[in-house]
């Protein structure tokens, strides 16, 4: 098991690429020091440790660092054998890794849009949001989790959806997370959150809120500005 | 050589999408099949049942089963056929090599892509913005003759595209994006890498890169009237 002041995460508490990186942690056991960013007064040491995107998640383990939250994932998984996220079989990976760039590129990316914008532009975010969200509704297949049995890279990549999205419906006025439409996304949501590993690193909803709903209010007026 | 079994790859002669799976295949000497999509406004009924999230080209199917998204094929042809590796062995040099591959995907393509849709200002201004893409690219070189150092890697093969594309856009467009004097280690690099033999042997003829794509601007501007 890693010494703790071995591996360091910058993290942010409301972000859900984050938690995706202290879960992953957190099933296999290793120990790890978090220091929290301000995002809006970002750390000199954020900067020098992540000049090309400035943002959290990042990683630093004995002096090697690695940010993207996704290439975290798989960093943690090569590195550290326990409890495997991936699964072993490639094609098996390829399909977990396809159908988290869909519920990244797809769900997420719209969802994103569709929460701080109105109108046309909203409509239709919502409307590419759901339709990938109808493709990865197939996807767990009869499982307990998109991992099999037990949490795996792609629920972990997905698991946003079970706590952030509903947030963002909320706040977006929106209703992408139905349960009507998405039975088994939403009962796989329910797994996932109950999940003890899970479930102890989930930011307080009360707060999500009003961070979201005021982060909504700071985009919608820098818009109409331009 | 691993007894891959039958592989085919759906493509499209245009797309550097496909053409970096041929160039991991040809790279590691995998054989296969490979089906031309009629694209853009013919697809395969093959390709919409092998594909029908995104309905795009490149799909790769091994043993009756597909796989989409190219970064993901290449990340599956590296576990598949151990030779000639792609992917360094260390995790976080793996990670490094990923990181660039994802970079150039997601912001150099989407902000050259701006400067070839756009005229006037906005254009210029879309220009600026696309050699700092291209700059901060030229930053995962870290003066090395290739991403993978003295020789290519994952890396390598997933952003080499960027190298002709940015050229593409240049000639079409009359814009300068990979400039010798600025950026002057990415400018080598993109050219080093297009004369590798392997590389260079599956490049569509340049012509008929610069007719498809002025093509494609054409139709793009007269859809906006």
């Amino acid at each position: 098991m890693a010494n703790p002041k071995e591996v360091e995460l910058l993290g942010l508490w409301v972000s859900p690429f984050v938690r995706r990186v202290e879960w992953a942690l957190k099933l296999k056991g290793i120990a790890y020091d978090y220091i929290e960013e301000d995002i809006l007064n970002k750390s000199p040491l954020l900067l020098r440790l992540n000049p090309v995107h400035q943002k959290v998640p990042v990683l630093v383990h004995g002096g090697r660092v690695v940010s993207e939250s996704l290439l975290i994932l798989e960093y943690i998984d090569e590195t550290w054998k326990q409890s495997p996220l991936l699964p072993r079989d490639p094609y098996d990976r390829a399909m977990a890794r396809f159908w988290a760039s869909v519920a990244e590129g797809k769900v997420l990316e719209n969802a994103w849009i569709a929460l701080n914008s109105e109108g046309e532009e909203k409509e239709r975010a919502v409307q590419l949001a759901t339709e990938a969200l109808g493709h990865i509704e197939g996807v767990i297949k009869g499982k307990a989790f998109f991992g099999g049995e037990g949490i795996g890279y792609l629920d972990l990549a997905i698991g946003w959806v079970s706590h952030w999205l509903p947030v963002w419906d909320e706040v977006g006025s929106m209703k992408i997370f139905d349960p009507a439409k998405f039975p088994t996304t939403v009962a796989w949501a329910g797994r996932f959150v109950e999940h003890p590993v899970i479930k102890e690193k989930l930011p307080p909803r009360d707060k999500m809120v009003v961070y979201f709903r005021d982060k909504r209010s700071r985009i919608m007026a820098s818009k109409s500005h331009v | 050589m691993a007894d891959g079994g039958e592989v085919k790859l759906l493509g499209f002669w245009g797309s550097p999408y496909a053409l970096r799976v041929i160039w991991a295949l040809k790279l590691k000497q995998v054989p296969y099949d490979y089906l031309e999509e009629d694209l853009p406004n013919n697809k395969s009924s093959l390709l919409l049942q092998y594909n029908p999230v995104h309905k795009k080209v490149p799909v790769l199917v091994h043993h009756g089963k597909p796989i989409a998204e190219s970064l993901v094929i290449l990340e599956y042809i590296d576990e598949t056929w151990k030779q000639s590796p792609l992917l360094p062995q260390d995790p976080s040099e793996r990670a490094r090599a990923r990181f660039w591959a994802k970079f150039a995907d997601e912001k150099c393509m989407p902000a050259m892509k701006a400067v070839f849709c756009s005229e006037g200002e906005e254009q210029q201004k879309a220009v600026l913005e696309a050699r700092e893409t291209l700059k901060t690219l030229e930053s995962g070189l870290e003066g090395k003759l290739f991403f993978g150092g003295e020789t290519i890697n994952f890396a390598d093969v997933a952003t080499g595209y960027i190298g002709f594309w940015a050229r593409i856009v240049e000639e079409i467009t009359g814009t300068s994006l990979i400039d010798a004097e600025s950026m002057p280690s990415l400018d080598a690099w993109s050219k080093r890498f297009l004369e590798l033999p392997i590389i260079k042997e599956c490049m569509p003829p340049w012509d008929k890169l610069i007719e498809l794509n002025s093509g494609f601007l054409k139709m793009y501007l007269a859809s906006l009237k």
